[in-house]
């Protein structure tokens, strides 16, 4: 089948899945966007005066990328895995299931999906920030990449636990003990140079630590790491769990019985 | 070629359960089908695997010439499913529930199509209010609007009146019975026997897994043509006419060969001081039919057939 073919397919199950977290922008936009500015604050005013990662960069305007690719994250994989397991559960992805529509067009929809939500509240949370400490701009097509990339890598994985639970709880729990943890251990608040070097170490072994520091070059111009091992190792990454996913799509892995 | 062809399907969960155990037979186009069997006879589990929402183990499946594992695509474009599950999708109104699934089978300003669904199954005035604020009855039509937007030459309704109004059955009987006119083919899932009767021209009648009848339904009716008395008591049956009898309430079915065992029915009610109301004497229908079949001889019935 044509690439063009699978596009097209993919086109209206794009359009629904951007269309349903759209209707109810208030709970999928609108309180992610509050959230990153509460952490704002918080970290901002506890820390604001202590910590100094890099030269000529306040805490605050350090943070804020941190918190925007946190957010671009976190709601690109609330937006696959949600809506998978919602129309599991409440039955209605038999509509679906009973079309032509192929894996890949799967696949396309739910990750592109899960792009433009991440990219939408990232958008959010950095227009609402940076009003506080405007960052800088150092080179805006590294924030684009890894933003886009980041999303499209969660939206992934978000599609993958989607497929895998059965129940909001286990969803929750791949959440909470997974996704969490990851997000907070690489570096959003904090340069993971101020590590001991034993958690400096570990912290490299997570990809989430690459998305957000080759984000934040797109800022300051400086990272931990040079942007194009981390592009390296988010691209590596997001090839990884999109052969999965679309291996488990073909299957019709907990999908078709 | 058949509309829809099963070619020794069988299916066995992962659970270890045998759901299909070898089912074969076919519908031609144009057919009004009937599927009958009870609770667990693998009804369900044949709609799935005709539908792609399941796998056969072994066996084969068509839908138009379409195998619905290796051409999928072009086997479900042919097909409308009509869930039995009261399904739905909260966050959009009936319009673009119709609109998106549309979408899904590649087929873009449909909304001629859509009024005309709408209008025939009485949603024209719910066209846009959301899933969430339809009655169960209402969403039953939306879930047929929905089996319909890609105009499929073959339906599948499994269960569709199950729980519904005397009005939407109508309803809805008569849209599927145009379609059926027009061409389209109709496989029916039902527990009520009258509405297969009445407009199946074949049935089909899964037990365990297992196709034990298949015939006209005329044929099926004449197979085992038997006089039922039907009556009403409020008094228990004498023990000889227990057996024979099925009860259901206050109302009594007991078969007969001929008039002069209708004579000793009543003659041994009369002995036992039983009083009946609204007596009458009729044909079996399909319900007698089903029961005996499911009951008694349903295995050496097919293999005496085959």
């Amino acid at each position: 089948m044509s690439a063009m073919r699978v596009l097209s397919g993919a086109r209206p199950l794009l359009r629904k899945e951007i269309l349903r977290f759209w209707k109810v922008s208030f709970q999928t936009v609108a309180a992610p966007v509050l959230t990153a500015v509460m952490y704002l604050l918080v970290f901002g005013h506890a820390l604001g005066g202590r910590v100094s990662v890099y030269d000529g960069v306040s805490y605050v305007q350090f943070l804020i990328p941190g918190l925007v690719m946190m957010s671009v994250l976190q709601n690109a994989f609330a937006n696959s895995s949600s809506s998978l397991i919602q129309s599991k559960i409440t039955g209605n992805l038999v509509f679906l299931l009973v079309t032509p529509l192929s894996p890949a067009a799967w696949f396309i929809a739910y990750t592109g999906a899960a792009i433009v939500r991440g990219v939408v509240v990232g958008a959010g949370v950095m227009v609402v920030t940076a009003w506080f400490a405007p960052p800088g701009l150092a080179n805006p097509l590294w924030i684009v990449s890894f933003g886009v990339l980041g999303a499209a890598m969660m939206g992934t994985l978000g599609l993958i636990a989607g497929l895998w639970a059965e129940k909001f709880d286990q969803l929750a729990a791949f959440q909470n003990f997974i996704i969490m943890p990851m997000t907070f251990l690489s570096g959003v608040f904090y340069s993971v140079h101020s590590l001991p070097p034993v958690w400096h170490v570990v912290s490299h072994l997570n990809p989430f630590f690459y998305m957000i520091d080759g984000f934040r070059h797109g800022f300051f111009g400086v990272s931990d790491v040079s942007p194009w091992t981390s592009l390296a190792v988010v691209g590596a990454s997001f090839v990884l769990v999109s052969g999965i996913a679309l291996a488990l799509l073909r299957s019709g892995y907990k999908l078709r019985h | 070629m058949s509309a829809i062809s099963f070619q020794q399907v069988e299916k066995t969960y992962g659970s270890g359960v045998h759901a299909l155990r070898g089912v074969s037979f076919d519908v031609q186009p144009g057919e009004f089908f009937g599927l009958l069997g009870p609770n667990g006879a693998g009804k369900t589990s044949l709609i799935s695997v005709l539908a792609g929402l399941a796998r056969a183990t072994r066996g084969k499946v068509t839908v138009m010439g379409h195998d619905v594992v290796d051409d999928y695509a072009q086997a479900r474009r042919a097909l409308g499913i009509v869930p039995q599950e009261l399904v739905f999708d909260p966050f959009f109104s009936v319009r673009e529930t119709l609109r998106i699934q549309s979408g899904y089978f590649g087929v873009r300003d449909n909304d001629a199509w859509i009024d005309e669904l709408l209008a025939s199954l009485g949603l024209a005035d719910k066209a846009n209010a959301n899933m969430r604020q339809l009655s169960g009855g209402m969403k039953r039509r939306v879930l047929v609007a929905q089996a319909l937007v890609h105009r499929p030459p073959v339906i599948v309704l499994d269960e569709p009146t199950a729980g519904v109004d005397v009005e939407l059955r109508q309803t809805l009987w008569q849209f599927i019975a145009r379609l059926n006119r027009e061409g389209h083919t109709v496989l029916l899932t039902t527990h009520y026997l009258e509405e297969a009767e009445a407009l199946c021209q074949r049935i089909a009648m899964l037990k365990q897994g297992r196709v034990v009848a298949l015939e006209r339904t005329s044929e099926l009716l004449a197979g085992t043509a038997t006089t039922m008395l039907r009556f009403k008591t409020d008094h228990a049956l004498p023990a000889s006419l227990v057996a024979r009898a099925r009860v259901t309430g206050r109302f009594a079915q007991v078969s007969a060969r001929d008039a002069g065992d209708v004579e000793a029915v009543l003659a041994q009610l009369r002995e036992a001081g039983v009083p009946v109301e609204d007596l009458e004497i009729g044909r079996s229908d399909l319900e007698d039919v089903f029961l005996d079949i499911m009951t008694t001889e349903g295995a050496q019935r097919q293999g005496a057939r085959q």
